[in-house]
């Protein structure tokens, strides 16, 4: 019985590292950028989201409402003034770029807001749970766990089914040849950038009513975000999803047998994946 | 009538690396004599700024001739110091002899992390890396003999009765703490001698025209006949022995070791990666200048504290963007001046060619 509330308990964890990996998969998919500042701005975003709620007395759910357009705009003005124009053949430009801007983000943290831990406060929904037969599970995860899902869904609708997708597959295949089209690729990379903040910006809800974040919080978000994207495979939403859960169910697991072991757990659940599926479970993308 | 053919010669000597070979000598007599003439201060200033100059040497042969963007070197500064406390602690063994055998740990360290980073893509390696020093990290922390997740210090007689350290006191009369000092700092400058000649014969050799051909473009080179991924796992190998006997020469001085602080992103590779940023990637005068001007601005902004970094963050990017080959690449194209040449030239012949190609070999 105990077993079974630690998977369900995983698999919801699960949920969260998706929506982490959600933004990180949609700019690499596109423009083949690993922005190594992934994680600062998912604490940056819970951040905005904190003083949304401390100074306006705004609701978290609200309050990331609002944190949204700003993490777009955000997104767009980082991408069309700076990372567009470190993309080129040699990947080390972007990686070394987007590490700088990671450094930047969480000192400007430290000197903003201090080295202390913070927490969003959402009020009696926090402990609230509903009732599954054997187990029980809050409403918080599970609200994480279909976001999670509702953000995957929604992102896969937009990529096929929309212009904007087709635009995105187009730049993503080709931009030369997009580019004749009439699509700019600049900008088309800039919508990327911005779209993956409005998903940091739903993981940051998450991230911060669920547990304390500090300034320098950033990188292990963004290791679990890689580790879930590499788990499922480049290319494949659903994947990460299911990278995600891995995830989460390897770290639950692990504390479940001593509590130092999560992270752990988590990090030899990735090794194992890559040991015996180098290209992940689900792998799509040729690259 | 028939054309002489002018006979060619292929050099990579310049007249500015003649001089700076002499002044190098020079320089480097001076630094052996160091502790004999500046305090103590001084002189750990110095050990930092070799140890330093050391990383920062080995990331920009990873980084820059070898295309592996690591930023999980802290995996091997970390695990060298540790197995060298593991090594003095548990077995007494001597730290000078615990520092060399923290580098073959490394390179066995090396090995599984090669096989399991080498299989990711590009970008991919370097989060790869950097969750392989997490693993490492997290591991450590578990090891109780060694003080678990708090740390352990170096036990005080290790390093007072190190080699050599008796016979200092002896020979110059001085003090165990001075004499230790001195030793680690000398050990640092064989270190920083051994690691320049290292990358500078590797370069100028056949092995380093192939991997500067693996780096401007791999297809090509491996048509021709280069093992690109035999030259990447080499480099990567060697740089990890070295990164660990540093990491291990640098807890040797701290004597004292915590796995936050050993596996730090921050201080054994945003700092690395800063420096030969700043100096110039992809060349050895690079680092070094790096190293001189890091060290000037955390002694200028150390007060400042987040904003120093913050600083150098800004600082790192803009050059990133605007001088991606550094301030020596600035440097180095406006007067030509190249004091470690690893450009093949050919000399002789009707054409000057003096000023064609890439910028190392």
């Amino acid at each position: 019985m105990n077993w079974l509330d630690t998977i369900l308990q995983g698999v919801l964890l699960g949920g969260l590292y998706a929506l982490f990996a959600a933004g990180l998969s949609l700019v690499f998919g596109i423009m083949r950028l690993v922005n190594l500042a992934h994680g600062d701005l998912i604490v940056l975003a819970a951040f905005l989201i904190l003083v949304l709620v401390t100074t306006l007395g705004l609701n978290p759910f609200i309050s990331a409402l609002v944190a949204m357009p700003l993490m777009f705009a955000i997104g767009w003005a980082l991408q069309y003034f700076l990372l567009n124009r470190t993309l080129g053949k040699d990947i080390l430009p972007p990686l070394l770029v987007t590490f700088g801007l990671s450094i930047v983000i969480q000192n400007g943290l430290l000197e903003g807001f201090s080295a202390d831990s913070r927490r969003v406060f959402a009020g009696s929904i926090e402990s609230a749970s509903v009732n599954l037969g054997p187990v029980t599970a809050g409403i918080m995860p599970l609200m994480t766990f279909f976001s999670a899902v509702a953000v995957i869904v929604g992102l896969n609708q937009l990529i096929y089914r929309t212009s904007v997708g087709r635009a995105f597959r187009a730049t993503s295949d080709d931009p030369v040849t997009a580019g004749l089209m009439g699509i700019r690729p600049q900008r088309i990379f800039a919508m990327a950038t911005g779209l993956a903040m409005v998903v940091v910006t739903i993981a940051a809800l998450y991230l911060g009513t669920r547990a304390n974040f500090d300034p320098t919080s950033g990188p292990s978000r963004l290791i679990y975000a890689f580790e879930a994207v590499i788990i499922g495979g480049l290319g494949s939403l659903w994947g990460t999803l299911a990278g995600g859960i891995i995830l989460g169910v390897a770290q639950t697991v692990g504390a479940a047998i001593n509590p130092e072991w999560q992270i752990l757990a988590g990090h030899l659940a990735f090794l194992g994946v890559l040991l015996f599926k180098p290209r992940g479970l689900f792998p799509r993308a040729v690259d | 009538m028939t054309m002489a053919i002018p006979s060619f010669t292929v050099e990579t000597r310049t007249r500015a690396s003649t001089l700076s070979a002499m002044a190098v000598i020079a320089l480097l007599l001076l630094a052996f004599a160091a502790p004999f003439i500046v305090s103590r201060g001084v002189i750990q200033d110095l050990f930092f700024i070799l140890t330093m100059l050391v990383l920062a040497q080995n990331w920009n042969l990873l980084a820059g001739y070898a295309g592996l963007i690591s930023v999980g070197q802290q995996a091997f500064v970390g695990f060298g110091a540790y197995t060298m406390f593991g090594a003095v602690i548990l077995f007494g063994v001597d730290p000078v002899v615990a520092i060399l055998i923290a580098g073959l740990f490394s390179v066995a360290l090396a090995i599984p992390t090669a096989f399991f980073t080498f299989r990711l893509y590009g970008p991919y390696f370097a989060i790869g890396t950097w969750v392989v020093a997490e693993v490492v990290r997290l591991l450590l922390a578990q090891w109780k003999a060694l003080g678990g997740g708090t740390g352990t210090s170096l036990p005080r007689e290790a390093t007072r009765e190190m080699i050599g350290v008796n016979m200092m006191r002896d020979l110059f009369g001085m003090k165990a703490s001075e004499a230790g000092d001195a030793l680690t700092y000398w050990l640092a400058l064989i270190l920083v001698i051994a690691t320049v000649g290292f990358i500078y014969g590797l370069l100028r050799s056949k092995q380093g025209l192939g991997l500067a051909a693996v780096r401007d473009n791999e297809q090509a080179a491996r048509a021709v006949g280069v093992d690109a991924r035999r030259m990447k796992t080499l480099v990567y190998l060697a740089t990890a022995f070295i990164t660990g006997i540093a990491g291990a020469l640098i807890y040797v001085q701290k004597a004292r070791i915590s796995p936050d602080a050993a596996f730090s992103v921050t201080d054994w590779t945003a700092y690395v990666i800063f420096i030969v940023v700043i100096g110039g990637i992809g060349t050895i005068e690079g680092p070094i200048l790096g190293v001189i001007i890091f060290f000037l601005l955390q002694n200028l902004l150390a007060d400042f504290g987040s904003w120093y970094l913050l600083m150098l963050g800004l600082l790192g990017i803009a050059i990133m963007l605007f001088a991606p080959r550094g301030l020596w690449g600035l440097f180095s194209d406006r007067t030509g001046i190249q004091l470690f040449p690893v450009r093949r030239v050919l000399k002789g012949g009707p054409l000057n060619l003096t000023h064609k190609g890439g910028p190392h070999g």
